[in-house]
């Protein structure tokens, strides 16, 4: 084999994304969640940088960087909240934080 | 058949994203989760070599990696969090989670595999397009009003940020 | 000629009475009751004087009141010889009873109701007989149901009184049905209701079309003129006060069936299998009925079934083609059955409400008027000559004898049954030792014997003066000439004199007779005084099932059950869904996510299978 097939790269980009969702809806702790939904950009990243490749157009490249800032600009924002929900509830379980009636 | 280097560079460095995303799921306590997340952003920005995006591979490793992941790491320092606790549980998840999420991976593979023919494949320099130079032109003639607007939003962040973290002053 | 007035005067006494009568002392309720029959009387023969030879009818309109595509119905009153007879009869022993009720009624409570409601029942008569349709008739038709049901209920307070008036109107409207469905058919075939045009279309229409609604008539008749099977109400009316058991249920009410059925007459000549109908149900009507009048012991009771038995015989009249004799002895009954009944009253007005003959006796000392006006009824019901009753019986006899002589010998026997148990009622009470609680009583007021003096004369004279066959003699299709049979008239005054002979050997001379014939054959006895247990075979029958279905089926089941149940079903089935669609919204952010996970997967699923991925 001299090179790699495109659709592996998107197949790996798949079990990246997978591999987040799974992190989301298995874990408990909200900073493990907000890293599952960076493993799902990420992987979402290496889907447009393939596509890029494939369609020999630099706009995928455009999107991931713009990706990356958004991903930045939501972690810290996102952190910021953990912080005041921690604050006020001294809980870190994203089910102690529901005050919803049964 | 030759084995060429770009082969064995995917192969390792897949196989690496692949386990350190499993990681990060599977651990317990969230800095072992952070450190595992940044071993799979290292290998991503490997794999974007490969393709030949040398800035966003650059751009990776120095923000989310070194910036983002930080971040992470300082928060979780700050709130001084523990092993997750196993507590509480969720009917629908515990009932679709699995089935969904094997659902998702099959019908995504299977979609990718019939649209894309394996002729098509990805080697060292069959993109030359994504040097700095390329990416910056585009950014401010093509891409020029959503890079105008990222920049607003960066400041709204931080503001946003900072009013929601500060201690409040009595 | 006005003639809207004769109806409209009664009308007038209602509403003033009805409206104002509670504080009105009695003589001013008087004067307004009686005095809007009298006046409708006088007006009446007013119009029979101005009429000239009565040949020709006089026919007025009034307004239309339906017109609905082709058919057209007005309000339309007519005037002919059959009508002047029905007119006569009805206002006159109408003002006679009213001014007898002054009397009886002076010791009841709500004197006004009863007047108003007998006014009511006067105007709703007159316009059954004045209507030149079908459907002004059925006005009439059914308002007399409604008076005779608010009648019989009188005494409100006692139930058995409200119970005959249900049962009276119910029965009426089983009979009225049949009524309704005739005038449709009429309707559909004729075109019209109009007495005029529906009957010349009759003679074109096909015969099985006409036998049907001579058919459907006769329903109608069974049901208001208490033949068999619809006679049941008729014993329990007798729960109101006797002048309206006199006035509605023997004289004016319930003839509306043989004077409906008179009138349809060409009808009825072209569908002689209808008539055979008629002729059958009244001589079974007629026999049936005097069988168990020679058993019962209220009087009331007693003259109730000679009321139906004796409106069997008109029915047979009616069939056998002699429409003016069945009318003839609709008139003759009118005077004596009337009589008979308020005598009844005077009776019962002197003992205080006794109804029960074993407890009567020897009253002819003590009330002689009452004794001897009864006496002339008894003799005009019994046929014998030369006293009204005779003529009439005699003329629908010795009609029937040329048609079946079978239906001739059944209204023998009937004949001398009708004359045994009104003579037995008569022995009863009037002859013998005084049996019931000691009691002083006295003679009713000259508001009282006058009507029935004036009631016997008509009774015994009544035949001879007023011969009422050969005034109606063109009224109903081209004149035949009239039976004369010397044997069969001197058979049927044989059984009269027999019925009346046997009478004064059980009851007066051998008084214990009775009573051992009554041991020797106890179940015949018992059969024909509980009236052949009619009224239980119709409860079992038809009134508990019906009862029962209703209860379980329509109310539990559909109405509770169905309608009550999709309704609140609606309601319950919307909660129930809102309590599952509920826990979607639990607050949970990973239940969420796998929400969001489905979403997706089945979008994924459905992009790539039905469009995308080619």
């Amino acid at each position: 084999m001299t090179a790699i097939p495109i659709s592996w790269f998107l197949t790996l980009s798949a079990i990246l994304f997978v591999l987040g969702v799974a992190g989301f809806l298995f874990r408990r702790n909200i900073i493990t969640l907000f890293m599952s939904i960076e493993l799902m950009l990420n992987a979402v990243n290496l889907s447009f940088v393939t596509f890029s490749y494939h369609n020999k157009d630099v706009g995928g490249h455009l999107f991931t960087f713009f990706v990356m800032v958004v991903a930045a600009a939501e972690a810290a924002v996102g952190l910021a909240i953990i912080l005041t929900i921690f604050k006020n509830r001294s809980t870190l379980n994203i089910d102690d934080v529901n005050t919803m009636k049964d | 058949m030759p084995i060429t280097p770009d082969v064995i560079l995917f192969v390792v460095f897949g196989l690496i994203a692949v386990l350190a995303a499993i990681n990060v799921v599977v651990q317990t306590h969230p800095i072992s989760s952070a450190i595992s997340l940044v071993a799979v952003m290292g290998s991503l920005a490997m794999l974007y070599l490969l393709l030949g995006a040398e800035f966003i591979a650059a751009a990776q490793v120095i923000v989310y990696a070194g910036a983002v992941m930080v971040l992470f790491v300082f928060v979780i320092m700050l709130l001084n969090a523990g092993t997750e606790v196993r507590k509480g549980r969720s009917f629908m998840v515990q009932l679709l989670g699995v089935p969904l999420l094997v659902a998702l991976l099959g019908l995504t593979a299977y979609f990718v595999q019939r649209i894309y023919p394996a002729r098509e494949t990805v080697h060292f320099g069959g993109f030359t397009g994504g040097s700095p130079q390329d990416i910056g032109h585009a950014l401010f003639t093509t891409y020029l009003l959503p890079f105008e607007v990222t920049s607003a939003l960066i400041l709204i962040a931080i503001i946003g940020a900072v009013v929601l973290a500060r201690k409040e002053i009595d | 000629m006005q003639l809207w007035l004769i109806p409209t005067l009664p009308l007038a006494g209602f509403l003033i009475n009805g409206l104002f009568g509670r504080r009105f002392s009695k003589g001013v309720v008087n004067v307004f009751a009686i005095g809007s029959v009298v006046l409708a009387f006088a007006w009446v023969l007013r119009v029979i004087l101005g009429m000239g030879d009565l040949n020709t009818p006089v026919y007025e309109h009034y307004f239309t009141w339906m017109q609905s595509g082709t058919l057209t119905i007005g309000c339309d009153m007519a005037v002919d010889r059959l009508t002047i007879v029905m007119l006569l009869v009805v206002t006159g022993i109408g003002s006679l009873i009213h001014i007898y009720a002054i009397g009886y009624m002076a010791h009841e409570g709500g004197y006004y109701r009863f007047f108003a409601y007998l006014n009511l029942f006067m105007f709703f008569m007159l316009m059954l007989v004045l209507g030149a349709n079908f459907l002004v008739l059925f006005v009439g038709w059914e308002g007399v149901g409604l008076c005779s049901y608010l009648l019989i209920g009188f005494y409100f307070d006692k139930k058995f009184a409200t119970n005959a008036g249900n049962k009276a109107f119910i029965v009426n409207r089983i009979g009225d049905f049949g009524f309704l469905l005739a005038m449709f058919l009429m309707v559909r075939n004729f075109g019209s209701l109009d007495f005029a045009t529906a009957f010349r279309s009759a003679s074109s229409a096909t015969e099985s079309t006409v036998t049907l609604i001579g058919m459907l008539l006769l329903v109608g008749a069974c049901g208001k003129s208490a033949q068999i099977p619809l006679y049941v109400w008729l014993p329990d009316a007798m729960a109101g006060p006797t002048p309206v058991s006199a006035l509605i249920h023997a004289a004016t009410m319930v003839t509306a069936g043989v004077y409906m059925t008179s009138r349809s007459w060409v009808i009825y000549t072209h569908a002689p299998g209808a008539m055979r109908w008629v002729a059958v149900i009244g001589i079974a009507t007629a026999f049936f009925a005097a069988t168990i009048g020679l058993a019962q012991t209220d009087i009331k009771k007693v003259f109730a079934y000679s009321t139906v038995s004796q409106l069997g015989y008109m029915f047979v009249g009616v069939g056998v083609g002699a429409f003016s004799a069945g009318v003839y002895h609709l008139v003759t009954h009118a005077f004596f059955k009337a009589l008979l009944f308020l005598g009844a009253g005077s009776v019962i007005h002197a003992l205080s409400g006794e109804q029960d003959m074993r407890n009567m006796g020897g009253m002819r000392k003590k009330i002689p008027i009452t004794f001897w006006t009864m006496m002339c009824a008894a003799v005009a019901i019994a046929g014998v000559p030369p006293f009204s009753g005779f003529f009439s019986k005699d003329a629908i006899l010795l009609a029937a004898y040329e048609q079946s002589p079978t239906i001739y010998w059944i209204g023998i026997i009937t004949a001398g049954m009708t004359a045994f148990y009104v003579f037995r009622a008569m022995f009863l009470t009037f002859f013998g030792e005084y049996r019931g609680h000691e009691h002083h009583s006295h003679e009713s007021p000259p508001v009282m014997w006058v009507p029935l003096a004036i009631l016997a004369a008509l009774s015994l004279a009544g035949g001879a003066l007023f011969h009422v066959p050969e005034f109606l003699h063109e009224s109903f299709g081209p004149a035949h000439p009239e039976a004369e049979n010397t044997t069969l008239m001197l058979i049927s005054v044989f059984a009269g004199l027999a019925g009346i002979g046997l009478a004064w050997l059980m009851y007066v001379a051998k008084p214990g007779m009775a009573d051992s014939l009554a041991a020797a054959f106890k179940l015949p006895y018992q059969l024909i005084y509980n009236k052949w247990f009619v009224d239980e075979i119709y409860d079992t029958a038809v009134v508990k099932p019906v009862v029962a279905g209703s209860r379980v089926v329509l109310w539990k089941g559909m109405d509770a059950g169905v309608i009550d149940g999709s309704v609140n079903g609606v309601g319950a089935r919307s909660r129930d869904l809102g309590g599952i669609l509920r826990r979607m919204q639990s607050g949970s952010v990973r239940s969420y996510a796998t929400w969001v996970l489905l979403g997706s997967v089945l979008l994924i699923w459905a992009m790539g299978f039905a469009g995308a991925a080619r």
